[in-house]
């Protein structure tokens, strides 16, 4: 399963890196969200995958009861899921703004943070 | 621990000094030199001891890992060094009360001023090498706050930044070529080195000078040395330091700082000495110095630049005579390190005097001033003829030693050191008698009578030139014999005498004083002569070439690296990782997967991975924005179903609800986005997707080696045994992340909260038309 994870990682950071290299904004923010995605698989594969139990100790017990899946590494990526939300979220807020102010999400004609003046465009 | 304090003090005089000026009272400069006098005395009092080689020390464990200790050592060399630094300090601390008078900035000169002088202090008196280079870098930071001290002009600012960066650049170098040197011999105390028998030559070992990383440890050591002591190709940033007040040029530039290469030349020269490359080297060097800084002062005309270009010439000759290493040569640069201080403070103070009085410095400007400046006049004449080697003054019995070591060795050589004393000759004729006698000129100012704080010192240091002359035998018991010692690493007798009878050096030099009077005579010809002469290929026009291409290099790097492009910024970090990553990977040379590590793989796990795929490539060939969107939901769908297929349900449920809510505010924020289109040309779509899928594959590549590594689980195995016991959780995962690890929740929910704020004020707040 290892092999199969690790080419669906390869293929989730190719697909958002290339989404990432992207001229459109948007396109850019799916980029990132993809990324997110590879970049949480790619720990939890690293750390080692296991069929066995949950990290939780049972009512009725008092240790967890061997084997079982490494707690540390799922704490490190229950993290960055809640912020890699927060990223995209103000993101996606950022280009919002961007784009009701200067009208484009091409990041190539994103030149100036000043709002476009339609008086001077037309007059020009 | 006297010794230590003594430099402490003087720092502690900087703490003080801006506060002592506060109210400009004219005595406050009289009362703060009471402490580098203090100080002078003090060393004066340790002369016996170091003589009788007992010299007082102190040490004091600093980090003793890397070697380096608060040890101080004052042995002859060292004091015959502290005493000018202070003792020509205490001079040059009263001139500049007069010197700046009113200057609203002479607080913080002062500051300056003491932390130079704590820092030479320091540089004299340190026993560890490591310590000496901090305080040697400290006088050249200071250095360049003292000639920038008119900061508003833009000459005196260049002047500092090149000289902070030629004697930093050498600084740099020589700290690894002290560190190397503590490499091979295991120590980086001097009175060690000094006295170990396999890298003193004195005590008859030469283990260090074969080591094979010598020859690099010397040279680095000596580019410090070099730079310091503005020596040939580095002497440039001498003249143009001249920017700095004159006070500072005839302290720094004159008595002490420059004279630190040169002292660090002599304190090590039992350790790297006694070889070929140290011979020519050294050697060599002093002697270009010499050459070029005696030729460039016979075209000068301000009086300050004749003095730094004269000065070159004596620390070349100084420079060279260490280089030589004979006892002769030795005692012949400890005598005209001294000698020089003397005759060449008191000039330079004199010069600024004249500047201050008169206006300017332009030596053709200046005539006849004996009558309305008497005694700096008669200060000006003695010592003039002290450094043009008259008896009965002890620049005389410098010049004479000077000139038995030329006799010693060549004639060539002999013929390089009258050209030296030629242009001494000239130099002290130009700035000590041309300005005082002859016609009175017409100057800027109306010349009167310099202050009492002006005029002291130079009249002091004349009379000690003229007390040394007469008395040679004393001062050459009690300092000269010692410290040249300590420089042959071997004891050396040293006697002086005002008269040694007729001999060859003393004919040479009658000759070479009437040659140079006959020069000085001529003076206005010969600099009309020698000023066609240009040079524009001298060192420092290497240095505004380097200067100018670095920036340059700087601005081309900023244009590419700094292209103001998202794009590029992203493009330039993968390709770094990359490349960086898969470099290492080809080093250790793949990897291998073992099939323990390996789990089977489940039909419904492969749909799941074939889910996640598929959803990335629609999401990346998608021409709807819905359908990217939806795409990337599956993705993160599937990603949820891989967690809860392995042991973490609380990952899975995370994910299925963040993902919910990242493809509601995609869909939101979308419906107010343009729609798709294609803006990158078709040969840039291909260029992303060959570096995208080269990123893929090695991530992938990673994930696989990754797998093979063995990872050691003591951390999570304490997380797992403490949870209930110490915790009350039974979640492992809920324990980690709000209870051993709650800081990092927390600040995790700070920046959750962060983002929700900016969020809030992007949707929320609107600039209102109109407003500017």
């Amino acid at each position: 399963m290892e092999i199969v994870l690790a080419f669906v990682i390869g293929g989730l950071y190719a697909a958002g890196i290339y989404m990432m290299l992207r001229r459109s904004l948007v396109k850019l923010l799916i980029g990132l969200a993809l990324l997110s995605h590879a970049a949480n698989l790619l720990i939890f594969t690293a750390a080692r995958l296991t069929r066995a139990g949950f990290p939780i100790i049972g009512m009725d017990q008092q240790a967890l009861e061997l084997p079982y899946a490494d707690p540390l590494p799922q704490a490190l990526i229950l993290t960055a899921i809640v912020i890699s939300f927060g990223v995209t979220a103000f993101a996606l807020a950022l280009s919002y703004r961007t784009y009701k102010s200067i009208h484009t999400d091409d990041l190539d004609k994103m030149k100036t943070t000043d709002e476009a003046d339609d008086s001077k465009e037309t007059s020009a | 621990m006297m010794i230590a304090l003594t430099t402490l003090s003087v720092f502690g005089a900087a703490l003080v000094a801006p506060l002592f000026f506060r109210n400009k009272n004219k005595l406050a400069s009289w009362l703060i030199a009471l402490l580098p006098l203090g100080i002078t005395i003090y060393f004066a009092s340790l002369l016996p001891r170091a003589a009788a080689e007992n010299p007082e020390t102190f040490s004091f464990n600093w980090a003793r890992e890397f070697g380096a200790n608060f040890s101080f050592r004052a042995d002859s060399l060292s004091l015959l060094f502290a005493m000018l630094i202070s003792g020509v300090g205490t001079l040059v601390v009263i001139y500049a009360g007069g010197y700046l008078g009113k200057n609203p900035n002479i607080g913080r000169f002062y500051a300056w001023l003491f932390i130079f002088m704590g820092a030479m202090l320091g540089v004299a008196l340190s026993d560890n090498l490591l310590l000496l280079f901090i305080f040697w870098e400290l006088t050249s930071l200071s250095s360049y706050v003292l000639i920038g001290f008119e900061h508003e002009k833009e000459s005196a600012r260049a002047a500092a930044l090149q000289a902070l960066l030629v004697t930093g650049g050498g600084g740099l170098a020589m700290l690894a070529g002290i560190i190397l040197l503590g490499q091979i011999s295991g120590t980086l105390e001097i009175s060690a080195l000094l006295s170990n028998t396999s890298t003193s030559l004195s005590a008859g070992g030469t283990a260090v000078q074969s080591h094979p990383l010598f020859i690099p440890a010397l040279i680095l050591i000596l580019l410090g040395a070099f730079t310091k002591s503005a020596q040939f190709p580095f002497h440039f940033w001498l003249p143009n330091a001249m920017a700095a007040p004159t006070p500072v040029s005839a302290y720094l530039h004159s008595a002490t700082m420059v004279k630190a290469g040169v002292y660090l030349l002599a304190r090590l020269h039992p350790i790297l000495g006694g070889n070929d490359i140290w011979l020519y080297t050294v050697s060599g060097v002093g002697l270009i110095t010499m050459l070029v800084g005696s030729y460039l002062s016979f075209s000068q005309t301000d009086l300050k630049r004749l003095l730094a270009y004269s000065t070159l010439g004596a620390l070349g000759t100084m420079t060279m005579l260490i280089g030589l290493g004979t006892p002769l040569a030795l005692k012949a640069a400890v005598v005209l390190l001294f000698a020089h201080a003397l005759y060449k403070g008191a000039l330079f103070l004199v010069a600024g005097a004249i500047d201050h009085e008169t206006g300017t410095r332009d030596v053709t400007q200046l005539g006849g001033l004996f009558r309305a400046l008497p005694i700096t006049g008669t200060a000006a004449g003695i010592s003039a003829l002290s450094m043009a080697g008259l008896p009965p003054l002890f620049g005389f019995i410098a010049k004479e030693v000077v000139y038995e070591t030329g006799l010693e060795f060549n004639p060539w050589l002999m013929a390089a050191i009258i050209f030296m004393g030629l242009s001494t000759v000239f130099v002290a004729g130009v700035v000590g008698m041309g300005p005082f006698f002859g016609k009175l000129t017409e100057s800027p100012k109306k010349p009167h009578e310099a202050p009492l704080s002006m005029w002291l010192g130079p009249i002091l240091l004349t009379a000690l030139s003229l007390l040394a002359g007469f008395f040679p035998s004393g001062i050459s018991n009690l300092i000269v014999s010692p410290a040249v010692s300590s420089v042959a690493g071997e004891a050396v007798k040293v006697k002086l005498a005002l008269w040694h009878g007729v001999n060859t050096a003393f004919l040479l030099s009658i000759a070479t004083v009437i040659a140079g009077i006959l020069l000085f005579s001529i003076r206005n010809s010969l600099r009309g002569v020698l000023q066609k002469i240009e040079w524009k290929w001298g060192p420092a026009y290497f240095y505004t070439l380097s200067l100018d291409g670095m920036n340059a290099l700087a601005r081309a790097q900023t244009r590419f690296l700094q292209s103001g492009t998202l794009r590029n910024y992203i493009l330039i970090i993968i390709l770094c990782v990359t490349l960086g990553g898969g470099y290492s990977l080809f080093r250790i040379g793949g990897f291998d997967i073992l099939p323990q590590h390996i789990s089977d793989v489940k039909f419904y796990e492969a749909a799941i991975a074939a889910l996640i795929l598929g959803a990335a490539i629609a999401a990346v060939t998608s021409s709807s924005r819905l359908g990217a969107i939806a795409a990337l939901g599956a993705a993160g769908i599937g990603v949820a179903l891989i967690f809860l297929q392995f042991g973490a349900p609380d990952l899975a449920i995370t994910q299925f609800a963040i993902e919910a809510l990242t493809v509601i505010l995609f869909v939101l924020a979308f419906y107010h986005l343009p729609k798709f289109t294609q803006l990158s040309s078709p040969r840039a779509r291909i260029r992303d997707a060959v570096i995208a899928l080269f990123t893929g594959a090695l991530m992938t590549m990673l994930v696989l080696a990754a797998v093979g590594v063995h990872i050691s689980d003591s951390i999570s195995t304490f997380f797992v045994e403490n949870s209930l016991p110490l915790a009350h959780g039974r979640n492992i995962v809920n324990v980690i992340l709000v209870d051993f690890r709650g800081m990092d929740t927390m600040g995790e929910i700070t920046v959750l909260g962060i983002a929700g704020i900016g969020v809030y004020a992007l949707l929320k707040f609107r600039r209102k038309k109109g407003r500017e």
